[in-house]
């Protein structure tokens, strides 16, 4: 029998190109159950666009829909002028952390203080996976990558906070291990309108996972460990903070979206 | 009550006085563009001014981004929803527009970039002239790609060249740059509207196969018909090397056929893009080469030379990208010497040279921030007019 998600991929371009046991794979599958519990059978309606990284693979040339591959860092600008002209299409970025929080952070930042009318998928594997592993914006301090090999000497961003406080109307993240929350965090984004953005943690295991000793499946239970939800976190230190991902919605509204917002001031 | 009236109140046919950087925006409306994304840069700040109230006056759309790479970005997203885009910037930005306009050649998608040249390198002269971007808009982006630039001398070609630009960029699937410089910018002159049905407009060729059939990037055109989101394509662009069916790959046959003709497909058309103008070039025993406002002064010069009695002659390339060298090389077939005046220190003096082998190719180097006069350009044709 034909698996059902498979009428979301390009049949020429699977099975996919991903390393065994990475992450990304099980956020395409959240991602896809997404989809058909919303009732999409095709995805007509959407646009995929991506930057560069393992992550920004997913839509392209993945995924059987419009799709627009575009330079590192830049996907949310193309997303945003495809949105302008294209209303009434869903446009979704899907991309890693060094792409979407690293050197696209700038758009990142604005395209949710506009609260444009885009869902942005961030994957947060903490490192820039596809080049080899090194340091992300994302790396947890201490850890050695590729290119930290004394260990990480910066503090990680919290992009979910950063994104929430520029003006987001969603805003959540969940680790791989939290399957349903996170298929259910699509779902939600994905009905809403403004700037969204779901951020997965992810499991490296060819840059990240074997350089410090853990099976895809053992990284995976350490990301569960490890998290902590969002009402609890307020009442850790900072230092304990930072040992701990924070898992849940950092915020939920439903301000007008940019395109709402243009509207607004063409009537007034 | 909306604040806006859209009324498609595209400029009527006419004569105005109008500013050069104005006379572009109302070029590019009547083309069709529809979206424009920028970000602030002296000398080019008129176009987005004048955009961003005139674009939701005929149901388009205006926005500033937070840099220039955001704005060409947005530019090529919204040319693969089906929408005529462009913007325009100076230097500074037009550097950061490099990787994207590398992009816009290998997915072949079209934009109009809008650049008025200041003064360089780096923040250089905000405020004043340059000539120095001749060489960086050919070859600013990483690999072997072609594309077009223009070459406004007035503001009425401001006008007229912004809609071909347009054309251009549809036609060939190619990002197309206006290449003007800060004073044909900022210069008020008479421009024409001429009555619509005589203006050229190009829309981009579609598909004619069904979605199941439609092969994107196929090597049966030079240009292949576009798909754009939406239509029901699943379009797949990508900046990688890519197959006819624009999925990634590394097989050198076809990245091959792939590179060879995103060069081709303007090479081949060089000499239906390319443009120029002559003047007094025919029996010339010295020819000007100039363009942009040097150009200007370098007519005068001319003049004056015929009148004390010197052949000198003017060769304008109105196209900087492609160079219509051949044209060059038949008025110097006879031994005619060539002098090449820019504000810069030699980059269109490169290529006139490449082309031109069997007589001299002399240059005036300018640094930016001033346009030579006719006397400064008279001087230098006293000096090596040959006797
Ligand atoms: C302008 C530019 N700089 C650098 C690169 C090289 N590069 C390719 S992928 C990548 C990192 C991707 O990291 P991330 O976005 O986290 O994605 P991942 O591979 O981890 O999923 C980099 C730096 C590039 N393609 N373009
Ligand atoms: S390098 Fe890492 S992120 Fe990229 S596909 Fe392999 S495991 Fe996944
Ligand atoms: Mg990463």
């Amino acid at each position: 029998m034909k698996h059902p998600y498979l009428r979301y991929l390009r049949p020429e371009n699977v099975p996919t190109v991903f390393c065994p046991g990475c992450g990304i794979g099980i956020v395409m599958k959240a991602l896809f159950q997404a989809f058909d519990e919303l009732g999409y059978e095709t995805l007509e309606e959407f646009v995929f666009v991506s930057g560069i990284g393992c992550s920004a693979w997913i839509p392209s040339p993945h995924i059987l829909a419009d799709s627009v591959h575009t330079l590192h860092g830049r996907a949310i600008p193309v997303a945003t002028g495809i949105k302008l002209v294209k209303p009434d299409l869903n446009v979704l970025v899907i991309g890693g952390d060094g792409d979407i929080a690293g050197i696209g952070g700038n758009h990142l930042l604005h395209a949710a203080r506009r609260n444009m009318d885009l869902m942005v998928i961030m994957i947060n594997n903490q490192v820039y996976g596809m080049t080899g592993g090194q340091l992300a914006p994302t790396t947890p301090y201490g850890m050695k990558t590729t290119t930290t090999p004394y260990g990480n000497p910066e503090e990680p961003m919290d992009t979910c906070d950063i994104v929430a406080s520029a003006g987001a109307n969603y805003v959540a993240r969940w680790t791989v291990g939290h399957y349903l929350q996170l298929k259910d965090a699509f779902k939600k984004a994905m009905e809403k309108q403004g700037f969204r953005f779901v951020e997965a943690v992810s499991q490296c295991p060819s840059r990240v996972s074997s350089r410090i000793g853990l099976s895809p499946a053992d990284h995976i239970k350490y990301y569960l460990r490890n998290s902590v939800d969002i009402r609890k976190a307020e009442e850790l230190l900072p230092e304990e903070r930072m040992e701990k991902i924070i898992v849940g919605e950092y915020v939920d509204r439903n301000k007008p979206g940019y395109l709402e917002k243009i509207k607004m001031v063409m009537r007034r | 009550m909306s604040k806006v009236e859209i009324d498609n109140r595209l400029l009527k046919p006419g004569v105005y006085f109008m500013r050069g950087n104005d006379a572009s925006v109302e070029g590019a409306l009547i083309a069709g563009c529809r979206f424009f994304a920028g970000y602030p840069i002296t000398p080019s700040n008129e176009i987005a001014t004048l955009m961003s109230r005139r674009l939701p006056q005929v149901g388009g759309i205006y926005m500033q981004f937070e840099d220039e790479i955001g704005s060409i970005m947005a530019v090529l997203g919204a040319s693969n929803g089906g929408v005529k885009s462009m913007t325009a910037t100076s230097g500074p930005g037009f550097s950061l527009m490099q990787e994207a306009i590398g992009l816009a050649a290998m997915t072949e998608t079209p934009a109009v970039i809008v650049e008025v040249q200041r003064g360089g390198p780096s923040t250089g002269l905000p405020t004043q002239v340059g000539q120095g971007d001749v060489m960086q808009v050919k070859w600013g982006s990483h690999g072997d790609y072609e594309i077009v630039a223009y070459l406004p001398n007035s503001p009425q070609e401001m006008f007229d060249m912004t809609i071909k630009a347009f054309n251009t960029a549809w036609r060939y699937r190619v990002p197309v740059v206006v290449l003007s410089d800060q004073m044909i910018g900022h210069m008020r002159e008479k421009v024409v509207v001429p009555p619509y049905e005589e203006i050229e407009i190009v829309e981009r060729r579609r598909p004619e196969e069904s979605p199941e059939e439609f092969l994107p990037f196929s090597n049966k055109y030079l240009i292949p018909p576009m798909a754009v989101a939406g239509e029901g394509y699943r379009i797949h662009v990508t900046g990688l090397a890519h197959n006819e069916k624009g999925y990634p790959t590394t097989d050198y046959e076809t990245v091959r056929k792939l590179v060879t003709r995103l060069v081709r497909k303007i090479r081949d058309n060089e000499r239906d893009i390319a443009e120029y103008e002559e003047f007094m070039a025919d029996d010339a025993k010295l020819i000007i080469v100039s363009f942009g406002i040097t150009s200007r002064s370098a007519k005068k010069a001319v003049r004056d030379a015929r009148s004390k009695g010197l052949k000198v002659g003017l060769f304008r390339p109105k196209t900087a990208w492609p160079f219509p060298y051949w044209r060059l090389q038949e008025l110097t077939n006879n031994g005619a010497d060539v002098l090449v005046v820019e504000i810069n220190m030699g980059q269109m003096y490169r290529v006139v040279r490449e082309h031109v082998r069997s007589s001299e190719v002399y240059n005036m180097p300018l640094t930016p921030g001033a346009c030579p006069s006719p006397e400064d350009i008279y001087k230098k044709i006293e000096e090596v007019y040959p006797r």
